[in-house]
């Protein structure tokens, strides 16, 4: 049912109907939105109409015009005749008078364009602004704020400065000032136009840069240029420190991510000696052990949904520490002193473990989702975002990693692994069961590779293929750390971890990778030994 | 081959002899295998009927002439790994290379003949490149690239190796820099900005020297190049095993430090048997190109080196024979168990790894031996 355009005549004839009406409910009610208002701001021309509304908004007290400007922004306005009516729910209000009107296939849609729109929006952000919660002036705030700097109107500047004047959230507040200055970037007056330049410019906010370019093209004052280019000089200065931090952090994020890929295989390469190639199968274990959790709590626990992957790290832990601890007792006991031997069964191993996952569960990559307390993450410095995910897993890369040194350093079980990895026989002779100890280091090892599944699952895919991409970047880290060295590991992951983010800001990802990849095969030939290098008569070993 | 009456000695104790390069079962063995390539594969591929039961298939011929460029792969890791005790995880990467070489000559003999009717291989028009990079100057030569296949892959395996071995980087610590070092490459291969074709390499071979390739003569006279490059390598790493040279690298395997305090230099005699183990990769990719007819990074992947490794252990490690026979059994049953189960493929290549390791460190060969020894 889309009415004519045109419609004069049905629209006289229509008001003489309803007349009587409407003057006798106008009496009783709002004295501000007269008839003709709510006539123009629902026909009016574009710029009559924003002149309206942003009258009507700094009318603090007029609920009925209030309401039509929601109405409007719901696009819940229909005119009918001379009468502008708000319909929700097929019933039809005056929105002069609030009386209830039958809606008539006469009643027109109001047509909203964008900048209508924009306007509207400003003007409902700012008339919440006045009383409402501290929540609601916030948001309210922003939205003003947005408006003002997409496009700064000096229309606008009544609304801002009356809720400036109101009783504010300090926050809001802030937000609010920041949208005046933007709207005064344009304004007449030169020592206004100085003032918000700088105010612009204290900001430190990326989103201001756009508006201070703009204004910086069209200025001829040259104060107001001078505190233009020294405001976005201050500002590129911060979003520069910005970058530079988020590029560290994802250089941190990187290394506590291959810190756990290695910290595993530190224990059964650094530590006991034994290549094993199918570590990264074992991380594939734990990530597949994570999705299993994820699935069981979907189905029968959906309330604890949040929190699975607490049940999940001790189920990712044992189930890869299993399958080492079988792999160790089946395999890899009989070829303790052939490392080459070892590298290849245990190759072997992982070929297996990967085509069986794949019988199992499927080629395909299955879907782990993360926690909603994971999703999303915290602003610093404008352009500085610190996704959680990212947060929780250097949190808790560092966690294993003091956990892992307390067992190695303060328990038995560290005490009889450091002892048996120094020296087997005399170990042996003091009454320590090295065959035990061995399985047990080895499923230790083989478990934190699970426990850095879980973490991986929560930013990668899971797949049969999982491992195969950690396995090499693993090596790399312990051995470039130095065999036997857990602090040396940490050092290699998060060296690792920054210098390669660090390339790729200038020279992409893959020249990056490549480049790590040489920069440690040439380490490697100045120490051989790694960064921390065993002295000693165990050195030679 | 050995005398069966003399009782076996543990391997690090046997007195090298300077006997004949083969003994009379060995020279009589070697000219079988010799005549079934050269003259009866042919005569069963090219004369015989394609209904008769003896006639050999153009498949088996493309498989069989496939298996022999990784015999010749096998070959060469067994030298440097069951001779001199070095395991390369890093052949892949020689074996690509060679392959490289050959497909960017192949690639320029397509002409204007590819989808695009361009001088430039097809990849590139598609990349909108408008001349050939610098890398590909001497590509149109056969000469040039006979020469290359060569170098390019020595010239990689001398510099990295000077370098590795004059650091005296050894056991696991080599294998797992010759992996970074493949897993490099593989990621530089894979960029299309390398102008190699990036993750496709290059395929849609037309013609080698003017040749069309996709004719069972053409596929015949490969298959007979690579027999005799496989016979003529193992007769070669035969004296070579058997020369001085050879007895200090088997010296160096078994204790390298005692080596040193002779008086020897280890880094030289690594150094060759090294390079020459990579060249040998080499003319295998580069022969292994035209007659499988696509070379890409996969080749370089950390499973493709650690494969030709399997081949040599299954065959037994330190005899010559073994790692021929290993290629061919292990991709024997590859392409059986690839077609009929494909699921099972990497459970029988994972179950060979583990059982190879555990039960047989000696290989087949060993194996071999030891019932014959049993029986004796």
């Amino acid at each position: 049912m889309r009415p004519c355009p045109h419609f004069s005549g049905r629209l006289l004839h229509s008001a003489l109907r309803l007349l009587a009406v409407g003057c006798l409910a106008a009496s009783g009610l709002a004295h501000a939105l007269t008839p003709a208002d709510a006539q123009v701001l629902a026909t009016g021309e574009s710029d009559e109409r924003i002149a309206t509304l942003n009258r009507l908004a700094v009318a603090t007290d007029d609920k009925a015009a209030a309401t039509l400007i929601q109405a409007m922004a719901d696009e819940a306005v229909r005119v009918q005749g001379t009468q502008v009516l708000i319909v929700r729910d097929e019933a039809a209000v005056d929105a002069v008078t609030g009386e209830a009107v039958a809606l008539t296939d006469e009643a027109q849609d109001v047509t909203i364009n964008n900048r209508m729109r924009g306007a509207l929006e400003t003007a409902l952000a700012g008339m919440q602004l006045v009383g409402g919660d501290p929540e609601r002036q916030r948001e309210a705030a922003l939205s003003l704020q947005r408006g003002s700097f997409d496009e700064p109107d000096v229309a606008q500047l009544p609304l801002i400065e009356r809720a400036l004047v109101a009783d504010l959230d300090p926050q809001a507040r802030q937000t609010l000032e920041l949208a005046q200055a933007a709207v005064l970037l344009a304004s007449e007056d030169e020592a206004q136009r100085l003032a918000a330049a700088q105010k612009l410019g204290e900001t430190r906010k990326p989103e201001v840069r756009p508006l201070l370019l703009q204004r910086l093209e069209s200025e001829t004052s040259t104060a107001v240029k001078g505190a233009l280019q020294s405001s976005l000089e201050a500002l590129d200065r911060t979003l520069a420190i910005g970058s530079a931090l988020a590029q560290a952090f994802t250089g941190i994020s990187l290394g506590s991510i291959l810190l756990l890929a290695a910290l595993g295989l530190a224990i059964t390469y650094g530590l006991m000696g034994v290549i094993n190639m199918a570590h990264g199968e074992l991380i594939m274990i734990g990530a597949y052990a994570t999705w299993g959790v994820q699935a069981l709590f979907r189905n029968y626990l959906p309330g604890a949904f949040d929190w699975y992957l607490l049940a999940a790290l001790p189920v990712a832990f044992m189930a890869s520490a299993l399958v080492g601890a079988a792999m160790e007792r089946t395999v890899i006991r009989f070829l303790y002193g052939r490392p080459l031997e070892t590298l290849l069964a245990t190759w072997g191993i992982s070929l297996v473990l990967m085509q069986g996952v794949r019988s199992l569960f499927g080629a395909q990559n299955v879907g782990v989702e993360n926690p909603s307390w994971m999703s999303g993450g915290v602003t610093l410095l404008g352009n500085l975002n610190l996704p959680w995910n990212r947060i929780v897993i250097i949190g808790f890369a560092a966690a294993v990693l003091i956990g892992v040194t307390l067992l190695i350093t303060r328990t038995r079980l560290g005490l009889f692994v450091r002892g048996v990895t120094q020296n087997r026989p005399i170990a042996s002779c003091m009454g320590v069961n090295t065959a035990r100890i061995d399985t047990y280091a080895f499923a230790l090892g083989s478990g934190i590779a699970g426990l850095a599944g879980c973490a991986l699952s929560q930013i990668g895919n899971v797949g049969p293929d999982l491992g195969q991409n950690y396995i090499v970047d693993s090596f790399m880290v312990v051995v470039l750390g130095g065999v036997g060295q857990l602090a040396g590991t940490v050092y290699a992951a998060l060296g690792l971890g920054l210098l390669n983010k660090f390339i790729e800001g200038w020279a992409g990802a893959v020249l990056a990778k490549i480049a790590v990849l040489v920069f440690i095969i040439v380490f490697i030939q100045k120490r051989p030994q790694g960064i921390f290098a065993m002295k000693g008569r165990s050195a030679e070993a | 081959m050995t005398n069966m009456t003399t009782p076996p000695v543990p391997a690090s104790v046997t007195l090298p002899h300077a006997g004949p390069l083969l003994t009379r079962t060995g020279w009589s063995a070697f000219a079988v295998a010799l005549l079934v390539v050269c003259a009866v594969a042919p005569l069963l591929n090219l004369f015989v009927p394609e209904g008769s039961a003896f006639h050999l298939s153009d498949y088996m011929v493309g498989l069989l002439g496939k298996i022999m460029c990784y015999a010749i792969c096998a070959l060469a890791m067994d030298l440097i790994w069951g001779y001199t005790g070095i395991l390369s995880l890093g052949h892949g990467l020689f074996f690509a290379l060679g392959g490289y070489v050959m497909g960017m000559y192949l690639m320029r003999q397509i002409g204007t003949d590819g989808n695009y009717k361009s001088e430039l291989p097809d990849f590139m028009v598609f990349l909108d490149w408008k001349e050939l990079p610098w890398h590909w100057a001497l590509s149109d030569s056969f000469i040039a690239t006979l020469l290359l296949i060569v170098l390019v892959p020595g010239a990689v395996a001398f510099v990295f190796g000077y370098f590795a071995f004059r650091s005296r980087i050894k056991g696991v610590y080599f294998s797992i820099i010759t992996q970074a070092l493949t897993f490099a490459a593989l990621l530089l291969f894979f960029r299309n900005e390398t102008g190699l074709g990036g993750n496709n390499g290059f395929t849609d071979f037309k013609r080698i020297l003017g040749m069309p390739l996709a004719t069972q003569n053409m596929r015949m006279t490969l298959f007979v190049l690579t027999g005799l490059t496989l016979l003529g390598f193992f007769l070669w790493a035969r004296w070579l095993v058997n020369s001085k040279f050879g007895r200090v690298l088997q010296a160096v395997r078994d204790a390298e430090s005692r080596v040193m305090f002779c008086g020897y230099n280890p880094l030289p005699y690594k150094l060759t048997i090294w390079t020459i183990s990579a060249v040998m990769c080499g003319i295998a990719g580069a022969l292994y190109v035209p007659q499988v007819g696509i070379i890409n990074p996969g080749e370089m992947s950390t499973a493709a080196s650690i494969e030709i490794a399997v081949w040599a252990a299954v065959g037994g490690r330190a005899t010559l024979v073994g790692p021929i026979i290993g290629a061919f059994i292990v991709n024997g049953a590859k392409s059986w168990l690839t077609v009929t189960f494909p699921e099972f493929w990497l459970y029988f290549l994972g179950a060979l790894f583990i059982a190879v390791t555990l039960w047989m460190p000696q290989g087949v060969v060993g194996l071999v031996k030891k019932i014959r020894g049993a029986r004796a």
